[in-house]
């Protein structure tokens, strides 16, 4: 479904992506993991054609690697940013709304639908999305981007911060959000989720992929783990 | 008394005059990052155009082309101006937008040149509307204020109420953002490019005719509409409104009640005879110093609270 190939990247002049290649299949959850700064997050902006690059991005045969943000999540690529960016004057509702790519789009998720998974965002449908908790903000954060049907979602750190039980809940929305069929590429620094529900997993490290394998095999290696993953 | 509503009501339409003109340069750099230095420019364009449109078809037409045509250019200059310089930085664009502003002065001279042109007031709109407290107040004077509501209403509806609206206020804050739930960004941008160069048009075109239409009328403003957009806080409507009508009322103020600063100097115990060169100072009136306070209150804004009234980020 998405292909990436020898991906670069540059802020000014140091080098954060150093030939990243990276494969997901059609309904595929994928984990990227890796310690803070080793350019996970840059790897899957410069997919949504946010940061410059040179490489191969091919998505469903197609190279999006040239196009502009909007018309890369316009061929079904989804993005959930690291810090939310929920539109802090606009209501729960509104925001959920601008995730629409047209007005009154249909798919596989409805505004109704996500109220019923979370009657958290529910109660909180018409408060300014910039009063509502951390978790709340990163639950809305991902039902946005859900409301346009993408049919990969990339989502970056969502359980960065949160309460355990926040945390329970992102893991149950990531849960269905496999279920109907959407392949997820996610971000993540600890393993709890990631492995959980993942079917394959990256590592990064300095700007490259450094192992890749099973959630089975990364357990299973603890060498793996102590030099690449934790703190 | 009658002395105060009188300028009352002349400073809370010079406010809204700022407004229009504000409005777009605030919704532009509240989205794109742009200081548009052009911005005054095309309220000058504005009220040119429609001088050159109501010698043809009269007032009220041009009330309705020459703002189209504004924006029309504004939307030009956007996209195949603006966009290409914005991958060079906030730098090239602020150049960019500062040469466009020559540009467009030294075009305006060569098709109509030094002088001001006698863009006046139409026939119709030639009558005292209404006698209030023994001041007159004319009927074109009143449908500045009206239009100029009505136009904050009508933006203040659009901007909550339809979809295009949410995603200009969306990108306000989060540009990438909308982005990457699909929407168009840089169509949005230049649709409110030339949204705010039409509302800079109407403005000229209302103004125009009150204020003089001539060459150094886009700097004459622009400068002032800078204050406005840093006092009310950069990417602010809300802002940017108050801002308007309390510079407009502060500047009209100053000169109606023409306060002496000779009491003030006397009750601190400086007595003008005293004093040597500063002795003209001392001598000064509140109108005097009118022109200036919108900087004064610019300076202030900076020491104290940089991010403005409502402002999200410092300037």
């Amino acid at each position: 479904m998405l292909r990436v190939e020898n991906l670069h990247a540059y802020y000014g002049k140091s080098h954060i992506l150093q030939g990243v290649s990276l494969f997901i299949g059609e309904g595929e959850i994928v984990s990227l993991l890796g310690r803070n700064g080793v350019g996970r997050s840059t790897t899957i902006t410069a997919i949504m054609g946010q940061v410059a690059h040179t490489g191969s991005i091919v998505f469903r045969g197609e190279d999006i690697g040239g196009l502009e943000a909007h018309q890369i999540a316009q061929r079904g690529i989804g993005y959930v940013p690291e810090n939310r960016n929920i539109f802090p004057t606009l209501t729960t509702r509104q925001n959920l709304l601008l995730g629409e790519k047209k007005p009154g789009q249909t798919g596989r998720w409805s505004m109704a639908d996500l109220f019923e998974l979370f009657p958290l965002l529910r109660e909180r449908a018409d408060f300014p999305g910039g009063v509502l908790s951390g978790g709340e903000q990163q639950l809305l954060a991902i039902c946005r981007t859900l409301m346009g049907d993408p049919d990969l979602i990339m989502i970056d750190e969502p359980t960065e911060g949160l309460a355990p039980q926040l945390v329970e809940q992102v893991g149950r929305l990531l849960q269905e959000i496999a279920d109907r069929g959407v392949s997820i590429l996610l971000v993540e620094q600890k393993l709890t989720i990631a492995l959980k529900i993942s079917k394959r997993v990256y590592v990064m490290g300095h700007g490259k992929i450094v192992w890749d394998g099973t959630p089975q095999e990364l357990r299973a290696d603890p060498q793996i783990r102590r030099e690449w993953l934790e703190v | 008394m009658e002395i105060l509503f009188f300028s009352l009501f002349n400073g809370i339409l010079y406010g809204l005059l700022l407004f229009m003109l504000s409005a777009g340069l605030t919704l532009i750099f509240g989205m794109m990052g742009v200081l548009n230095f052009a911005h005054a420019s095309f309220f000058m364009l504005g009220a040119y155009f429609a001088y050159q449109i109501s010698q043809f078809i009269g007032f009220w037409p041009a009330l309705v082309i020459a703002p189209l045509v504004v924006g029309v250019a504004g939307a030009l200059v956007e996209r195949y101006g603006l966009r290409q310089v914005h991958k060079y930085g906030h730098v090239a664009e602020l150049l960019f937008t500062f040469g466009i502003a020559f540009v467009i002065e030294e075009l305006v001279q060569m098709v109509w040149g030094k002088a001001p042109v006698p863009y006046e007031i139409p026939q119709s709109m030639k009558f005292t509307a209404l006698t209030w407290q023994g001041m007159n107040y004319s009927a074109y004077r009143v449908f500045m204020v009206l239009i100029s509501v009505g136009i904050f209403a009508a933006l203040y509806l659009f901007l909550k109420r339809t979809r295009v609206g949410l995603i200009i206020q969306a990108a306000l804050s989060y540009p990438d953002v909308v982005g990457s739930l699909g929407h168009n960004v840089p169509r949005i941008f230049m649709l409110v490019f030339g949204f705010g160069t039409a509302l800079a048009g109407i403005a000229g075109v209302l103004g125009g005719n009150v204020l003089g239409t001539e060459p150094a009328m886009a700097l004459q403003l622009g400068t002032i509409v800078f204050v406005v957009i840093v006092v009310g806080g950069l990417g602010s409507l809300g802002g940017a409104l108050i801002a308007s009508i309390f510079i407009g009322l502060l500047t009209n103020m100053a000169v109606s009640f023409d306060i002496p600063f000779r009491g003030f100097f006397e009750a601190l115990g400086v007595s003008p005879e005293a004093m040597g060169t500063g002795k003209d100072l001392i001598d000064m009136t509140s109108s005097g110093i009118s022109p200036i306070l919108p900087y004064l209150l610019l300076v202030l804004m900076l020491i104290f609270r940089p991010r403005g009234l409502f402002g999200q980020r410092d300037v």
